[in-house]
């Protein structure tokens, strides 16, 4: 398993040959990248903030649960913090799995979860200003 | 540090009648307050909900985001209900927009 946080580029080739093992048969990606636009208005770049020791556990937790649900051997999950250009990937998954229903629901599982409870803020960068992104629907609950 | 004299006499060790708590704040909330962190003393059985009306005194508008404020404690979600103890890491953690 990788897990992990990093101010570098993710190094997606890494990820992939981490979960490239000889029993899998499929391996699933996802990247988030950085869009130029926010509901249409020019986004110049984002910048990512962590509270990187709970993020890093909220993710292990998260690929753990993804590992167990669909039997996997091999999981990868990068996301970046700091600042962020056009076209960068701020999240990279990497699932490998014997056949691709389970990689496609466990990347998908992977990415929806880490949305909703992993403590991470995106801020975006306008050429007159910058807001923190704030979706009130994904505000984690205590369970 | 709070709690580090030894009790008087011989009475046994009771719990300290101030606990000390280090507060984190991120994003849109380190914004808010102006510093991304501090250090809270408060009277033991505080809770968190305790912790966010003492804070409020100086910043009036963390009452107004606190509804949707998520907390942890010692990196573990909880709710503004948890009571705090002496040492505890509290976070106030806004909407996550990771991803």
């Amino acid at each position: 398993m990788i897990v992990e946080l990093t101010s570098d580029p993710i190094d997606v080739p890494r990820l992939i040959a981490h979960v490239n093992q000889p029993s899998n048969g499929g391996i699933c990606t996802f990247l988030g990248v950085v869009r130029d636009n926010a509901e249409g208005r020019p986004v110049v770049k984002l910048g990512y903030e962590a509270y990187e020791s709970m993020a890093v556990a909220q993710m292990r937790t998260i690929v753990e649960e993804a590992m167990q649900r669909w039997d996997l051997d091999a999981v990868a999950l990068s996301h970046r913090t700091g600042e962020l250009q056009i076209g960068e990937a701020s999240v990279a998954i990497a699932v490998g799995a014997p056949h691709r229903a389970e990689a496609f629901e466990a990347c998908r599982y992977i990415i929806d979860t880490l949305k909703t409870r992993v403590p991470i803020w995106k801020k975006e960068f306008f050429k007159d200003g910058a807001v923190w992104v704030e979706p009130v629907s994904s505000q984690p609950s205590a369970s | 540090m709070a709690g580090t004299k030894p009790p008087p006499s011989a009475s046994p060790a009771v719990a300290p009648a101030a606990i000390s708590v280090r507060v984190l704040f991120f994003a849109s909330l380190a914004d808010l307050m102006g510093e991304r962190r501090r250090t809270l003393n408060l009277p033991a059985g505080s809770t968190i909900a305790d912790a966010l009306r003492d804070m409020a005194t100086d910043v009036p508008d963390l009452a107004v985001r606190a509804p949707h404020v998520s907390f942890a404690v010692n990196e573990a979600f909880v709710t503004a209900d948890a009571p705090l103890s002496d040492g505890d890491e509290l976070a106030l953690i806004p909407p996550v927009s990771g991803g």
